[in-house]
Parts: structure tokens; sequence; C-alpha cells
């Protein structure tokens, strides 16, 4: 069974139609990076397949559940699908292990002392159990990332989306985020990422959709789209990322 | 990122006394003498106008002030009383109206009207209207059950009005949490009342404290308008201390008391916005 299927999923705002029909299948344990130019599609992508934006049309199904039909219940079908953003968007007034806990012991119904647990557990593994009781903004853009992915995977998610988590990072701090999303890949995760990182997408990707326009182009493995693009667009696109130096 | 500059607002030195940041010692003599200066002035102005030695014997007479001014604290007694009481119905009714006005979806959209009606009312509404008519007119209804106390209504007409008040405060402070913030909550999975409760209220309230003690300094001084349908509170105290000598000092304890009271308020106020902004000018330079 897939972990997601997306079918003929389209979205509009006002008059502007973003996404114009997606097509997308991702297995179990797969991992699949979207790329393309800013305003291709890629976030609205992401935050329809969690919900936070109405979907217009098409059909949205996670491990065998229809998600897009009527009546259903949106707090549930969260809780199985982390997302983290590219502004991290922590709770500001929260600490951290209190950012990490506030879900599992809200939405979960778990008690305090095992939401604890889970949260530190994951805290530890990603390095960060010394930051347990700061406040955000007392850490860095790094620190704060992992910990917004520390906060999605304390709902223990079937998967996970990560919209551009490393655009507002400054460079030096890109590699330790990478590293943790390595390692959550490693663990099995799956997940659909968009990324600007070409060279990180190339590395951790079972499958890599190249979005333009509102619709996914061209996908195929990495190897395959990032030497031997089909698609003029893709190249185009691929070449000016070269350009730049970023690949 | 470069330190943020350090400005007059967000250094510590008083911004009653400082204002240029430099040279502290030469502008705090400069504020002294200007300020003694100023009031020198207008004492000199005020003595020696023709009706002086008049107002001085109606308005600052020591004797009446030795007679009158125990039972205008004591009756000041009542307006901290009415104070207190309101402000916490205030607070919690208010953000109450905040919270429903905020409420999504079209199914609400009659609880939204009707909560931009309320605001729209008590807002337009002379408080002191609003205290005759439900003064006189809630009791007039003799409905078994409703209260007939003139104190009970001007409390009621104090809270209608600036829960309408305190509710756009609220809201504002609702508004400026990042809608980002939401769709974080959300995604992990809260409802929209858990997300309310746990992550936008938090936030929003801290930023409006500053703004909501404002409004309860005005409460404070709106206590006196409950008088008027009866209840001997500190300025209708004073009104009977001056119908019996035919002196106005007893006003000008009143006034005393309710400037008293307000300053600490004022400061604190003060106080606050201060130190927010100091705290966003460390956070902006991050």
């Amino acid at each position: 069974m897939s972990a997601l299927t997306v079918e003929g999923l389209r979205k509009s705002f006002g008059g502007l139609e973003v996404l114009r029909g997606i097509d997308l299948d991702v297995a179990e344990h797969e991992v699949v990076c979207l790329i393309g130019a800013s305003g291709s599609g890629k976030s609205t992508f992401l935050r329809c397949v969690n919900l936070l934006e109405p979907v217009d049309a098409g059909r949205i199904v996670v491990a065998g559940e229809e998600i897009t039909g009527r009546g259903v219940d949106v707090n549930r079908v969260r809780r199985r699908i982390g997302i983290v953003f590219q502004a991290y968007n922590l709770f500001p007034h929260m600490s951290v292990i209190r950012n990490v806990t506030l879900a599992p012991t809200k939405a979960l119904g778990l008690s305090r002392a095992e939401a604890e647990e889970r949260g530190l557990e994951l805290l530890r593994r990603f390095g960060l159990a010394d930051k347990r009781d700061e406040y955000p903004d007392r850490l860095s853009g790094g620190q704060q990332q992992r910990v917004a992915i520390v906060r999605a995977l304390a709902m223990r998610p079937d998967l996970m989306l990560l919209d551009e988590v490393t655009s507002a990072l400054d460079p030096e701090l890109v590699a330790e985020v990478l590293n943790v999303i390595r390692d959550l890949a490693e663990g099995g995760m799956t997940m659909v990422i968009a990324t600007h990182e070409m060279a990180f997408a190339r590395d951790i990707a079972d499958r890599v959709c190249f979005l333009d326009d509102g619709v996914i182009l061209e996908e195929a493995p990495p190897e395959e789209i990032f030497t031997r693009p089909r698609e003029p667009r893709t190249r185009q696109f691929l070449q000016r990322i070269t350009d730049a130096g970023r690949l | 990122m470069p330190e943020p500059e350090p400005t007059p607002l967000g250094s510590r030195r008083s911004r009653i006394l400082g204002g240029t940041g430099d040279g502290g010692g030469r502008s705090t003599a400069i504020a002294i003498v200007s300020t003694v200066v100023f009031f020198g002035l207008v004492a000199l102005l005020v003595r020696s106008s023709p009706g002086w030695p008049e107002v001085r014997e109606s308005f600052f007479n020591a004797d009446e002030f030795r007679d009158s001014w125990r039972d205008i604290v004591h009756a000041f007694g009542l307006n901290v009383r009415i104070f207190l009481i309101a402000e916490g119905l205030i607070l919690v009714f208010a953000l109450l109206l905040a919270v429903l006005r905020s409420v999504p979806g079209p199914v609400f959209f009659p609880v939204r009207l009707l909560v931009i009606a309320y605001t729209d009312l008590f807002r337009g509404i002379p408080t002191i209207l609003v205290i005759y008519i439900l003064g006189f007119g809630a009791p007039a209804l003799q409905l078994s059950g409703v209260p007939t106390s003139p104190l009970f209504w001007g409390v009621v007409s104090l809270v209608l009005v600036y829960s309408a008040y305190v509710a756009e405060v609220y809201r504002a402070g609702i508004d400026s949490v990042h809608p980002s913030q939401a769709a974080a909550a959300r995604s992990l999975g809260l409802s929209h009342p858990q997300a309310l409760r746990h992550v936008i209220l938090p936030q929003a309230v801290r930023r409006v404290v500053p703004p909501l003690l404002n409004d309860f300094i005005g409460l404070q001084k709106d206590t006196a308008l409950v008088a008027l349908i009866g209840p001997v509170e500190a300025f209708r105290q004073s009104q009977i201390e001056v119908a019996g000598s035919f002196n106005y000092t007893p006003y000008l304890v009143t006034a005393l008391l309710f400037v008293l009271l307000t300053i600490p308020l004022a400061r604190l106020t003060d106080w606050l916005i201060a130190r927010g902004r100091r705290r966003e000018l460390a956070a902006g330079g991050r």
C-alpha cells in the first residue's frame, strides 16, 4: 500500500491556479524530493497534503484512507502527518520541551511524563537534550529547525513533509539540519521534501519530482534527472542552479 | 548581525529627565532648572490673578481639607471596590467576546455579527447614558430576581462599556500573532480551541498588557460616574461635603485621590511598554 497517493490535485488562490493537477504516489519508506523554482507550487502542495489549505479538486489518500473526503476529522489526519516549515514556527512563549510535548499531551492525550520521556528521547537523539529548558529565541536557526523537526516527530507521524527547511538558515547551519533528515531517511521515515539543496536531494532522494507551473513535469531517480533530464524546462532549471554554483 | 543601535527609548535612562542620551548630568540640571522656572511662572501668574484670594479660600482651604478628607477617603473605598470587581469581570467577558469574534467558519457568522453589533453599540453610547438607562431602567422593570441596587447596575454598565473596548484590544492582540503560529499548532493535530488556548492567546495577551492597563486607568476614573445614580462614592461624598460648607476643597481632595490611584498604574504601563520595546530590540538584533 502506498503511504501517500495524490490524484489530480488542484488549488487556486483567487484567480491564480497554483496547482494544476498533481499526481504523485509515494511508497512506504520512500523519500521523494520536490524541486522547482519559487512559485512552482511546492509549498502549496505540501500544505494541501496536510489539509492546511483546502483543496479545490482531486484526491489525497494517506495509508489507504482518503483524507479529502467529506466529514474527515482533520485533526486526526494531521496527527499522522508531520510538517516542518521554512521559518521553524516554534512557539516562542514555550520552552523547547513544552514545544515538543504540547501536541502529544493535548492531541494524543499522553500524560505529561510520557510526553516528556518521548520528547527527551528525541532531543537526545538529535543532540538537543541540553536545550530542553531554553526558549526558542535563545537558539540558533539550526537548533530551532531541529527542535521543529523533533516537535513533529514527537507525534510519531507515518509521513513527514519538509517545506524548504534549510532555506532560512545561515549557510554554516544547513548541514546540521540536513544530517537530521538523513538520519530520518536511514530510519525508514517516509518523507516528501521540498528543497533547493540539489546536492542533498541527489544524495537522499529515492525519486526527484520537478514541479513547473503547478504540475509535476518530470519525475525520475536522482541520478537520471540530474544527469539526463528529459524535459527542456527541467534542463533549463538545473542549468540555472548549476550556473549559480549550487549543484 | 550588527548590534541594534541604542535608542533613547531602548536605553535605561529616565525618559522624564533624560532625552539626549549623552551629557546626562548637564541635561538633568537643565531639566530641573527649566522645570522650576516653568512652574514658578505658572504659580506667579495664578497668584497674581485678580480672583486668586477667593479661589484659594474656596478650593485650597486647610480647615475644609481637615474636616472632609476622612469621609472622602472612606467613600473612595467604594470606588476601589467598583474598580476591582468591574476589572475582573471585564477581563473575562472581553476575552470571551474577542474569542467569539475570531471563531472561523460561515456557520458562526451570526455569532460574529452579534459581537460586532455589541462592540459598536457600547463603544458608541456615552458611558453616562448607559449608567442612567440601566440604573433607572432595569430596576423599573420590576422583574423578580433582577437586582434593583443602583450600585449593581452601575457596575454592570461599566462592565458592558469597557468590555467593548477591551475586547477590541484583545482582538488586536490575537490578530498580531502571525498566522504561521496557528498553522504550526493545527499541523500538529491541535483543534482550533486548543490552538487558541495554548498557542495564540498566551502570545496575544502578553502583547496587549500595556493597552489593557491604559483602558483600566480610564475605568478607575469612570467609577465616579456611578455616583450619578445614587451610590455614595468619593465624588458623591465630596458633593455632600460641598453642599454643607459651600467650599470646593473636597473636590480637590477627591481629584488628588484619583491621581494617587492612577499614578502607580500609569508608571507600570510605561515600564511594561519600555520593557517590551527593549525585548523587541534585543530579538531584532539576533
